[in-house]
């Protein structure tokens, strides 16, 4: 038996590791380590160390981004093609800092003030951002499934937060009893994959599924259980039946960093298996995407409409915009190779503007929302009277999600608009039209709230002007100036998203 | 052949799974439920390994049981805080918000 084992050991071969490629991922584990070993060996006065570690530790983990960025090397390609970092997985970390960066200024006093242990918020946010770095970078069934767990499970812990109330645990239990459940069907799906390709290498598979593989029925079925798993995460209708009441339930800055991050890692998936796994089944993907983005869009803003409960009506608003993301990969592989090029950098492109911009609006939510104590939107009754700034910022961050120019997100949805109706494809002109009518039906709610802060009376006639905490000032103030700067020069964030390319060949 | 009798045990475990998830309201048993679909996958896993000799399949649900602890580990505790505050765990009850 030993001897056999040692035959074993001598054959084995230490994988090629580039240390340099997976820094951003080593600080954040190293940051991690560091919050839990402060929070074991301090006492009560000192936990707010834990938030400025945490929010240390992702901005230095930002800096390896730049530094590999910078490397005139090609990508660094990991453990046979299973990990690879590339520009696409550099774009989206960065994203994923960012945004995890302002979840932690923005909780900050949010967490301090609850009756809830700080240590372990930050660190189940340090794993949860640390699970979508690795998202952003697996190019393997085993990894991303891996990788989606690590994102899954630190939130559904946090959603469940305030664990002694009745509407924090249902929104806990609401997201977990989803959310697991997509997971066994992602997981069924990807088993059937597995069994027809015989490689859990996403870009192997890619290979098989433009082959033989690919026209058998059962290959279908894979594809698309594959995909529920992140339509989920996503929050596209029929699977949003969580996300309204989890963003109540939880604390708002947890529903914020759902709204952007976890909502993005999702993404980042249905990205890597669309363009790379089955791209040679795009005749399939097609229609699911078209029914799958109509459907949450349309849903999404028509209930958001008759929302009385800022969160709840944010939480709508979300589900919609994830049908905008959704709405390119409708015309994903009609037409040629530049299109999909084009679906691939507007849909990065809608994120990283969405990311920021959603934060901007919750920084301000909770902002104002600790002075009313109050979700209820007739509780913001002139609040422009008592807090310009604030309104003001709410203002550009409402535009900016309305898409009206010159506010950035218009260019944004342009740029949807484009890659959708390019390829001349019958389904990406239905699906313009839908974009097209539920842009105007989401001004309906984002004027609301606007007509709300600017024209209504205050509620009771109180003025006192609004405490802003310097975290949360310090939020308002990044996602305002990335807001401002990039729909000064949207080509900026343009540069960076037709950066964001796959290392691995387009679908091909 | 022998392949299929494999695939089709996995597949009604899948179907019985999902059954469960979608009608049973005890939370307890809808735990119970998930876990039968996530058996159903390393049944369907070991089996496609088994025949085409590829390991990663094996490795796969090894991946999958070990994290499926730790899911089924938050779900209890999640399970635990709602019998402590409804004195319940019909999920059915659970059910606060609306709109």
């Amino acid at each position: 038996m030993s001897s056999v084992l040692l035959a074993a050991a001598t054959s084995f071969v230490r994988p090629e590791i580039d240390w340099h490629a997976l820094a951003p991922e080593l600080v954040l584990v190293a940051t991690f380590v560091v919050c839990l070993l402060v929070d074991v060996f301090t006492d009560e006065e000192s936990r707010w160390t834990a938030s400025s570690l945490a929010g240390v530790g992702m901005l230095a983990a930002m800096v390896p981004l730049f530094t590999l960025h910078m490397r005139e090397l090609d990508a660094g390609v990991m453990f046979g093609g299973g990990y690879v970092v590339d520009d696409f997985a550099l774009v989206l970390k960065g994203l994923f800092l960012l945004a995890g960066y302002v979840t932690v200024l923005i909780s900050t006093n949010q967490i301090a003030e609850g009756d809830y242990p700080e240590g372990e918020y930050y660190q189940l946010l340090l794993t949860a951002v640390f699970g979508m770095m690795v998202m952003s970078s697996s190019r393997d069934l085993i990894t991303i499934f891996v990788a989606f767990e690590m994102l899954s499970i630190p939130t559904y812990l946090l959603a469940a937060w305030r664990k002694r109330t009745q509407t924090g645990i249902e929104a806990g239990m609401k997201y977990y009893l989803i959310g697991v459940f997509a997971t066994g069907v992602m997981l069924y799906g990807m088993s059937l994959i597995f069994g027809g390709t015989g490689t859990t290498l996403v870009s192997e598979i890619g290979a098989h599924i433009g082959g033989t593989f690919g026209n058998e029925p059962v290959a279908v079925v894979g594809i698309l259980f594959t995909l529920v798993g992140f339509a989920f995460k996503v929050s596209a209708v029929p699977f949003q039946n969580w996300a309204p009441d989890t963003y109540e339930g939880a604390p708002t800055p947890v529903t914020a960093f759902l709204s952007v991050a976890s909502k993005s890692a999702g993404f980042v998936a249905i990205l890597q298996l669309v363009f790379i796994g089955f791209f040679g089944r795009s005749d399939v993907l097609r229609p699911f995407m078209f029914v799958l983005a109509v459907l949450t869009m349309t849903v999404g803003n028509v209930i958001a409409l008759r929302q009385t409960n800022i969160v709840r009506l944010f939480a709508y608003s979300s589900v919609a915009q994830a049908g905008f993301i959704l709405t390119p990969l409708a015309v994903v592989g009609a037409g040629d190779p530049s299109t999909s090029a084009q679906v691939l950098s507007s849909v990065v492109l809608y994120l990283l503007i969405y990311t920021v911009v959603n934060l901007g609006a919750f920084a301000v939510i909770i902002t104002v929302s600790r002075r009313t104590r109050s979700g209820e939107l007739a509780s913001w009754g002139g609040l422009f009277t008592y807090a310009p700034g604030l309104a003001v910022s709410m203002a550009v961050f409402l535009f900016a999600l309305g898409g009206i120019p010159p506010a950035v997100g218009w260019f944004a949805k342009f740029q949807l608009f484009t890659a959708v109706v390019s390829p001349h494809h019958a389904l990406g002109y239905a699906a313009g039209v839908a974009m097209a009518v539920n842009s105007v039906i989401s001004l309906g709610y984002y004027l609301g709230i606007m007509r709300t802060m600017f024209m209504d009376d205050v509620p009771d006639g109180d003025t006192t002007p609004v405490k802003i905490p310097v975290a949360l000032a310090a939020a308002v103030g990044i996602t305002l100036a990335a807001t401002l700067v990039v729909g000064l020069l949207p080509n900026l964030a343009a540069d960076l998203a037709d950066h964001a390319t796959f290392a691995l060949s387009l679908g091909d | 052949m022998l392949l299929n009798q494999f695939l089709i045990l996995a597949a009604i475990l899948f179907c019985t799974g999902v059954y469960g998830v979608i009608s049973r309201r005890n939370g307890v048993l809808v735990l119970m439920s998930i876990e039968l679909i996530l058996n159903s996958v390393n049944l369907n896993l070991v089996a496609f390994s088994a025949m085409t000799g590829a390991v990663a399949g094996q490795v796969f649900a090894l991946f999958v049981i070990a994290v499926a602890a730790a899911e089924v580990g938050v779900g209890l505790a999640i399970v635990l805080a709602i019998f402590r505050n409804f004195r319940t765990v019909d999920i059915d009850e659970v059910d606060l918000m609306k709109g």
